[in-house]
């Protein structure tokens, strides 16, 4: 008999008082978890199946289910942890590479948890937000060294093109292929009805959604997949990803079997295959080919699109940032290390990369420093997790942040983080026909509007409270933040005082 | 205990300014009437004045007033200043001594002109050559501190109620077209002359009330270009984003105050069209330097005096006229005791700015 060497991390703890023996849990289990026995007119269960993504558990109509921590220990080792000893034992059956999905869960420093935000007593007043005006609106973009007028005076419109957003968040890069139709029908929608922006990631982009150009940022990622004039034009915005906070120094994964039919079709290439994009851009070795690779898609697009360079935070981000804010990009996307993810090796994952909170500190001086903030827009992702994130990256510097993970789990998903394995319950990270329509674009788009809605009063709150009605005056106001727990480095990178000073 | 520069000390006001829009010269007695009837406003920590037109026979020179912690800073600024300028007159300010007024520095007024290979090998223009080296004083002289830069103008200003500061600098024998005042209500003891108010640069002065919320986001983008705020103070960063917008950007002072006090998005939605895409554009390409919270300030410049208050007129601010005279203050009190038969007076509506300028009119 063979030995099998792990033991399921999660089990699930059925109540058979309320078992009803429905079988909902079997049916949208596409793990095949659970199973009726016939025999003893009741269900079981192989928790070695289980990826604990709660799917059966939100639709058990009697609270039979929950999945805890199956308690199996190894002998305690701080050294070796129980998961670390599980991953030799799969490398050494499997001789492959570990795979992970969504953000590196490791506990690293939260540094927006370190941070807290001001608000004003007496010596200036807050402003009430249900009773004053209250301002979100950013736009992004580069802007000219100087103003110009025409013959009367007038000053002349000399700004390149811009992105207009209702608030500082836009959905960061899926593709169509990681995730479902229907997922991306409901970002898209969300973003149009928001006033902000989706963005296609690199799987090109489904015919049906070029509606939603406007309110869609376009990506061109090494791989080239679904990249085309009509394409480029069709967004109101170019993103070139050069990397992902998720996997720095690679390129995207996406496993065959999420390859079918029109996901094929969007990404230009044959169904079944894996789509594993280089991990460099083999026409971009160094910065001044990144130059021409923007120029390439202005010319492609006549100029009327700001293109958005995207870079995973790695160790010298800053003097990266600094070179593409003289590249002629409009927008520098930083992902944080902390950034989520399709598919990815689950040593880079976790391994690769900086927190965002530092790497948009550095950044956000570095560019100052040199005087050339202007030349860009700076958004960030990786991870904003709610409206208090947001506002601390804005204050720190950012104009915008990216947000994925968040809108992932509107649309149900738990954070199983086994998005590679193409059979998501929510319908979220799947291709399967009969998992994809779970996921109602009806009610997903909704919920992504509500979720930013929300945040968006809270921001205004937050906003009120430190005196401040627009959110041009918090870009970079770090006087609002202080650190508290963090030491002098952490706090002289951040730019931020402690708490009490 | 730190001092101002070193620490960020917020602080209410009382502001007050007259200007003759004929142009003729009164003297600086009636200001001291107006801005001591807010004595209240201030608490004795911070007190000053602008006044224009005080130089006539010095009119093309820079008028720079400096304040010296010590002698060897007097020095070391002055071999400074032989270095860069044609200095044709220098004395010290004459002060009349007062219990009020204590602990003060060397206070020394020089009139100067730069050297003109100096300014052709600076490859600037002359404006820009005169507050480089203002700066270049105030950063890297310890113990100098040039609190006043412009032509035909200067700044008086002390630790102390404005009240005193004014007899204690002899204001009544100055003669001018504008004076503007400044009482400050800092939160703490700062104990530095340096860190009252007006605040000046060449012949921009501001003198502010309020605490505005944007500052850091404010000061971190005036310092990407080229100014560097020693102070720490609201009016020290307000006076840089004017002197930016205005001086090196060549924005009208209307276009200015749409910058600073900025119309909402959704006035500016309602606009005509012409009208809306300047706003939109002025919005977007200085959007940091709208000035958020409370403020209500006084912009003395050469040829006039321009009001603002912030957009949502969290600080009070009234405007009177008499004949050619305009007087603004924060309150109407300050106006009425030098003169109470106003033409007109009226509370300029947030962000709405009251410029007035010699030889007639609002612009």
């Amino acid at each position: 008999m063979a030995v099998n060497f792990l033991y399921p991390e999660y089990e699930v703890a059925r109540n058979y008082d309320r078992c009803i023996s429905c079988r909902a849990c079997e049916r949208q289990c596409a793990n095949e978890v659970h199973e009726y026995l016939e025999d003893g007119g009741r269900m079981v269960c192989d928790d070695a199946k289980c990826v604990n993504c709660h799917r059966c558990v939100s639709l058990c109509p009697t609270r039979a289910l929950k999945i805890v921590r199956s308690g199996n220990t190894y002998k305690i080792n701080a050294n070796w942890s129980g998961r670390t000893i599980d991953e030799v034992y799969r490398q050494a059956e499997s001789g492959g590479v570990l795979l992970s999905s969504m953000g590196n869960p490791e506990s690293y420093p939260v540094y927006f948890d370190r941070i807290l935000l001001n608000a004003s007593q007496v010596t200036n007043p807050s402003i009430d937000p249900l009773r004053e005006p209250m301002e979100t609106k950013v736009s992004l973009g580069a802007k000219p060294r100087d103003i110009e007028r025409d013959g009367n005076g007038r000053i002349r419109n000399n700004l390149p093109p811009r992105l207009s957003l209702s608030m500082p968040v836009m959905f960061s890069a899926m593709s169509y292929g990681s995730i479902s139709y229907n997922a991306h029908e409901s970002l898209a929608r969300a973003a149009e009805a928001l006033g902000v922006l989706y963005n296609t990631g690199e799987g090109g982009l489904h015919e049906d959604f070029y509606r939603y150009g406007k309110n869609t940022v376009v990506q061109v990622a090494s791989g080239r997949f679904g990249v085309h004039p009509q394409y480029l034009n069709s967004g109101a915005a170019i993103e070139i990803k050069m990397g992902q906070g998720a996997k720095p120094g690679i390129g995207g994964h996406l496993p065959g079997a999420k390859i079918v039919g029109d996901v094929s079709r969007a990404r230009m290439i044959p169904e079944g295959g894996d789509a594993i994009s280089p991990a460099p851009h083999h026409d971009i070795y160094s910065i001044e080919d990144l130059r021409q690779l923007v120029y390439s898609l202005k010319e492609a697009t006549d100029y009327q699109k700001p293109v958005i360079v995207k870079i995973a935070a790695v160790h010298n981000v800053s003097a990266i940032a600094s070179g593409i804010a003289r590249s002629g990009a409009d927008i520098i996307a930083i992902d944080g290390f902390r950034g989520g993810t399709g598919a990815a090796p689950t040593r880079i994952r976790d391994h690769v990369g900086i927190p965002i909170e530092l790497a948009l500190a550095g950044v956000d001086k570095r560019l100052r420093d040199e005087g050339i903030r202007d030349n860009v827009s700076i958004v960030v992702g990786g991870s904003i997790r709610s409206s208090a994130d947001v506002i601390k990256a804005v204050a720190l510097g950012a104009d915008c942040v990216y947000i994925a993970s968040a809108a992932l789990l509107a649309l149900g998903c738990h954070l199983c983080r086994s998005c590679h394995a193409g059979k998501c319950n929510w319908g979220i990270a799947t291709q399967v026909p009969e998992l994809v329509k779970r996921l109602n674009p009806d009610v997903g788009y909704k919920r992504l509007v509500n979720l930013l809605t929300a945040w968006q009063h809270e921001i205004k709150e937050m906003m009120g409270g430190m005196g401040i009605n627009s959110i041009e005056s918090l870009k970079g106001n770090r006087l609002m933040l202080r650190g508290v727990g963090l030491n002098e480095k952490e706090l002289a990178i951040l730019g931020i005082g402690h708490a009490g000073e | 205990m730190r001092r101002e520069g070193q620490i960020r000390i917020p602080s209410g006001c009382a502001i007050s300014g007259i200007i003759d829009r004929s142009g003729g010269r009164m003297s600086g007695d009636t200001i001291i009437e107006s801005i001591a009837v807010m004595h209240d406003r201030s608490n004795g920590l911070g007190g000053g004045f602008a006044a224009y037109g005080i130089y006539p026979e010095y009119k093309d020179y820079y008028a720079l007033h400096i304040f010296y912690d010590s002698v060897s800073a007097k020095k070391e600024c002055e071999e400074f200043l032989e270095r860069h300028f044609d200095v044709i007159n220098l004395s010290k300010i004459p002060t009349r001594k007062m219990k009020e007024i204590t602990d003060e520095p060397l206070i020394w007024r020089y009139f100067v002109t730069p050297l003109p290979t100096k300014l052709a090998e600076s490859q600037l223009d002359e404006r820009e050559f005169a507050a480089k080296c203002v700066f270049r004083v105030n950063t890297r002289i310890d113990g100098a501190y040039v609190f006043s830069s412009g032509k035909n103008m200067g700044v008086f200003k002390a630790v102390g109620f404005p009240e005193d500061v004014g007899r204690f600098y002899k204001l009544e024998e100055y003669e001018g077209w504008c004076f503007t005042a400044h009482g400050r209500y800092p939160t703490n003891t700062p104990g530095w002359w340096g860190g009252a108010h007006p605040f000046a640069l060449l012949d921009y002065s501001v003198v502010h009330n309020g605490e505005i919320s944007s500052y850091d986001a404010n000061r971190r983008a005036i310092e990407m270009y080229g100014y560097k705020c020693t102070l720490q103070t609201d009016t020290e960063v307000i006076t840089y984003i004017i002197d930016y917008l205005h001086r090196k950007k060549g924005l009208t002072l209307p276009e200015v105050a749409s910058v600073i006090a900025a119309p909402f998005w959704r006035t500016i939605e309602r606009m005509e069209p012409e009208e809306r895409e300047v706003h939109e554009y002025l919005r977007v390409m200085f959007s940091a330097q709208l000035i958020n919270g409370p403020f209500s300030i006084l912009v003395g410049f050469e040829g006039g005096l321009m009001a603002l208050n912030d957009r949502l007129k969290l600080r009070s601010m009234v405007v009177g006229e008499k004949g050619d005279l305009v007087y603004i203050a924060s309150e109407e009190a300050a106006i009425r005791i030098i003169e109470p038969d106003l033409d007109k007076v009226w509370a300029p509506k947030g962000g709405q700015p009251v410029i007035v300028r010699l030889g007639g009119g609002e612009a």
